[in-house]
This record gives C-alpha cells, sequence and structure tokens, in this order.
C-alpha cells in the first residue's frame, strides 16, 4: 500500500499538523467519495468533519491516518523526528470500539507497544498511564464483553493514547453510546485535549457534538464530500455545560445546521 | 421454571434408555430369541466384561489410530489453512484437491491406500482424510473472518504479516479452529474404523471396527454388539473431551461460551 507523501518539513514549518492538497478518493466502484478537498490544520487544534452519513469524512480519516491511499492530491503528515520508543504520530478510535474479545482491557490497549517491541515493564508503566487517564484504573484485568458501551469507547482511546500521539482521529467514536454517557465522554475528551495539547480531528454527522467540541468546524457537502463552509467557535476556555445550555452555543448550532442544510436536501431518506 | 428444565433435559435421556433397553430385554426374552439372532442387553453386558481383555486390547488399538489420525488432522488442517491465507496462490492450487479427497468416499479410497503404504500407516492416513478437511475448512474461515477495523489498526501501527497472524488473526480464528476439531474427532474415529474394516486384518494388533467384522463372521452377535457398544461410548467421550476443552478455552470471551445471562 502506498504511504501518503510525506514532506514533514514543509507541514512543520508551517505550524501544521495535516495538509490536504486537491485530494480525491474514487472507489474501485467508480464512485468518488471525496474532494477535491483542501485542509489545513494546525498543530494542537480541535477540528470536527461534519457533514451527512457517505459524505467521504470518515474516508478522509483513514487517508490522513494512511489506511487508505488518495486517488489524487497529496496529504501531508507532520512526523516527529523519533518515533523510537514506541511512539506513533497517529492515534485512532473507530466508531465501534474495536477492541480484542480475547484479550483483556490491560492487553488491548497495550497492542501499540506490543507490535513495537516496547518492554514489557515501559508499557506497563504507559498502560497504567492511559488507563489512568481515562479513568479506567481498576478496570485494567477485565474483558471487554464485561464493560458498557461507554467504557470499551474509553478502552479505546486509552489505546489511542497510549503511543503519545501528535494527532488523534476519532471516528464518530461516540455515535452509538446513550446522550449522558457521551455528554460525559465529550467533557472528558476536552479535558485530555486541554491537558495533552493534542491536535484532534473529530468526525461527526451531529451538530451539537461538532459545536460543543471544536475551536472550528468544517461542514461537508453530500458525496462527493467538499468544504462547503467552516466556522470558528470561540468562546470562554474551558469550556463546560454551562456552554451546552448558553445563548451562545445555540447561535453557534442554529448557523452550523444552516450552513448544513443544503448538504441533506439532495439526500434521498435522510 | 428453568431448574426444573434443566433437570428434565439430563433425565429425560436416561429414562429413554431405561425404557429401551427394558423393551429390548423383553422382546428377547417373551419370544425365546436366540443370541445368534438377538442377544438381549444382559447378554451384551455379559459379553463386555467376559471378553473385556480382548476388547479392551482393540479398543486401545483403536483409540491410537484415531489419536495419531486426529492429531495429523488437526496439524495438516492447520497448518495448510494458515498456508492458504498467506499466499492466494496456494490456496487457488490446492484447495480444490482438498475438497476432492473431501468428497471421495473413504470407504473407496482405504482398499488403494492399503495397497500402497503399510496397514498401519494406511489406516492413520484414513483418519486423517476424513478428519482434516472440517479443520482446514473452518480454519480458513475463521482466518478470513477477521474483524475490517481491527486489521485496519494492526495494518495502522505497522504490524508485521507475522504480528498480525499471531496476535490477530489466529485468535480471532481461535473459536471456529475449535469447531473444526469437534468434528474432526469423530471424524477420525469413523476414518479408522472404515480403514480397519477395509484392513480386515487378523491377530492380537487389531482394533475393535476388525472385532466387530471378526465376530460377525463367527455369528457372535454378541460380542459384535459389545465392540459396537464400546466404539459409540469412545466416540462420545471425544466429543466430550473435545468439548470441554473448547469451553475452557473460550469461556472467558466468546459468545458460544457464555451463559444467557450475561
Amino acid at each position: 500500500m502506498a504511504e501518503p507523501a510525506l514532506s514533514e518539513t514543509d507541514v512543520d514549518a508551517a505550524g501544521l499538523a495535516v495538509r490536504l492538497r486537491a485530494v480525491i478518493k474514487t472507489y474501485d466502484s467508480g464512485v468518488t467519495a471525496l474532494g477535491p478537498l483542501d485542509l489545513d490544520i494546525a498543530k494542537g487544534e480541535f477540528v470536527s468533519l461534519l457533514g451527512p452519513s457517505g459524505c467521504g469524512k470518515s474516508t478522509a480519516l483513514r487517508l490522513i491516518a494512511g489506511l487508505a491511499a488518495p486517488s489524487a492530491g497529496t496529504v501531508d503528515v507532520s512526523h516527529r523526528a523519533s518515533k523510537a520508543d514506541g511512539r506513533h504520530p497517529i492515534g485512532f478510535v473507530f466508531q465501534e470500539p474495536t477492541l480484542m474479545p480475547w484479550a483483556s482491557v490491560r492487553d488491548n490497549v497495550r497492542l501499540p507497544l506490543k507490535l513495537a517491541h516496547v518492554t514489557v515493564k515501559e508499557a506497563g508503566r504507559r498502560i497504567d498511564e492511559a488507563l489512568a487517564q481515562v479513568g479506567l484504573a481498576e478496570f485494567a484485568d477485565a474483558y471487554p464483553r464485561e464493560l458498557s458501551g461507554g467504557m470499551k469507547m474509553r478502552v479505546s482511546l486509552a489505546r489511542a493514547l497510549v503511543t503519545d500521539p501528535d494527532i488523534l482521529l476519532l471516528d464518530e467514536p461516540f455515535a452509538a453510546l446513550d446522550e449522558i454517557t457521551r455528554f460525559r465522554l465529550n467533557n472528558d475528551l476536552l479535558e485530555l485535549w486541554r491537558k495533552l495539547h493534542k491536535t484532534v480531528i473529530f468526525v461527526t454527522h451531529s451538530v451539537f457534538e461538532s459545536v460543543y467540541l471544536s475551536q472550528r468546524v468544517i461542514v461537508m457537502t453530500a458525496r462527493p464530500g467538499r468544504l462547503a463552509r467552516e466556522f470558528r467557535v470561540t468562546t470562554s476556555e474551558p469550556r463546560s455545560e454551562q456552554f451546552r445550555t448558553s445563548a451562545e452555543y445555540a447561535a453557534h448550532c442554529r448557523e452550523v445546521s444552516g450552513a448544513l442544510a443544503p448538504s441533506y436536501s439532495g439526500q434521498r431518506g435522510a | 421454571m428453568s431448574s426444573l428444565q434443566n433437570i428434565g433435559r439430563m433425565l429425560l435421556p436416561v429414562v429413554v434408555l431405561a425404557v429401551g433397553l427394558a423393551l429390548w430385554e423383553l422382546v428377547v426374552r417373551v419370544n425365546d430369541i436366540q443370541p445368534y439372532v438377538l442377544p438381549s442387553p444382559y447378554v451384551v453386558f455379559q459379553t463386555l466384561v467376559s471378553d473385556w481383555t480382548v476388547l479392551s486390547e482393540s479398543l486401545g488399538v483403536t483409540l491410537l489410530t484415531t489419536l495419531e489420525g486426529f492429531i495429523a488432522a488437526a496439524v495438516g488442517g492447520i497448518a495448510l489453512a494458515l498456508l492458504f491465507n498467506q499466499s492466494k496462490w496456494l490456496e487457488y492450487s490446492l484447495f480444490p484437491y482438498a475438497v476432492i479427497l473431501q468428497v471421495t468416499p473413504v470407504i473407496a479410497i482405504a482398499p488403494l491406500l492399503l495397497i500402497y503404504l503399510p496397514q498401519q500407516t494406511a489406516v492413520i492416513v484414513c483418519a486423517w482424510i476424513v478428519g482434516f478437511f472440517p479443520v482446514l475448512s473452518n480454519t480458513t474461515l475463521g482466518l478470513n473472518s477477521v474483524d475490517r477495523n481491527l486489521a485496519g489498526l494492526f495494518q495502522l501501527y505497522g504490524a508485521s504479516r507475522l504480528q498480525t497472524l499471531r496476535y490477530l488473526k489466529m485468535p480471532a480464528a481461535l473459536p471456529y479452529i475449535l469447531g473444526g476439531l469437534r468434528i474432526a474427532g469423530g471424524l477420525s474415529l469413523i476414518g479408522a474404523v472404515v480403514a480397519e474394516i477395509a484392513a480386515g486384518s487378523a491377530g492380537s494388533g487389531s482394533g475393535l471396527a476388525f472385532r466387530i467384522a471378526e465376530s460377525g463372521y463367527r455369528l457372535n452377535i454378541p460380542r459384535m454388539f459389545a465392540a459396537l457398544l464400546l466404539l459409540s461410548v469412545a466416540g462420545i467421550v471425544i466429543y466430550g473431551l473435545l468439548a470441554l476443552g473448547s469451553h475452557l478455552v473460550l469461556r472467558r470471551w466468546h459468545e458460544s461460551a457464555l451463559g444467557k445471562e450475561n
């Protein structure tokens, strides 16, 4: 599989974490899923990609992760100089928890380190740290089936964090959770972002989630996914539950919803 | 309600067995049927005890053949599936022949094998032929049933082929492999029996199937029944052991090994 083209120095010099230029993704079936798309994401930024189902936002995430190659255009991702010690520049959280059912929570979080041949002692320390960050320290020896949906997502998040990545890619991670759990995980994610200074790219189809979480909301069109509009959500940080019920939040949501409406108008059954 | 159901599940087969045996005994006694026509269950049991030396020795021979055939089937089936998984070309080249080997009745192959191979080897090969296919096809199915996102995750973290096989594909395939082994255990016994009957050799080193054939020629019908009973019990025990082993391996995580309330 082709690696995305990396011109790390350029991207790094511009203070960018990710840069997409004229990226197009066409599937073998001939369907164009994405693009052309231009996108700059600054280091440390929290960006949401918002759009209807099938608009290619997950595809964009997979391209950034290097899990798929663009059909045209370039994907640049800033890489740290050292990839040693099992540090991996990208952490990925899927829509489903995507845990190995045969392995305990600890061993699931251990996976990226095991694949990078990190020593058992060092891995143990980092696993404990990652589990503590997501508040699951006492569930290390449980098996995935013994956990609730929200806890499974936390394990998935811990696994993404254990390599201490610069960029966190989240693909509708909380879509299947109940509202209360989702709100809690939203707050925990914001706190992690403030504390760990990661770049976060968050794919969602919820206007409310995107406005609540991100500094910048990128609204995409229906297939093929392109940039429709983007919004900056500026408010007094840190955000909390008060923000969720404020008039300011409601105004932002209304504005973003308005921009999203045309993306849905052409869709059947939406 | 559920505990009553449980007791019923355990008790009913035993009741059916007891009623069946009693009827059988009754029919034989009332009609005064001779043992060389139809022995009563009591006579069969008596023969089992009195002929135990001969029968147990034969049981040992058959079980050893079955075990060897089963191990060959397990190792061969899993190894072949792993090879197929690593190389599509190998799979395309060889898989049809695995199917052919499976669909050709083993009882028709056995006489040929006996011509070209030493008898003991031929018997084991028969047990292997019958047993290996379910292991192969189940393992292949399991290796191809890996969660797509998990595979993506392994790719993201730059896992090598060997790492992906060891940490992802093998554990994901394990429930399927164990299912295949459970089928292969019973089939190995069938393969061994078929080959023994085809071989038909006499002497001290002959298995239970041969005892059945031999007793048939001698009209020693009670011994036929006794040997058959032993074969049946052997099959049940093999299946039970494999099912137990499978349950113990999977009980922490796989749906099939979890209770309903979980």
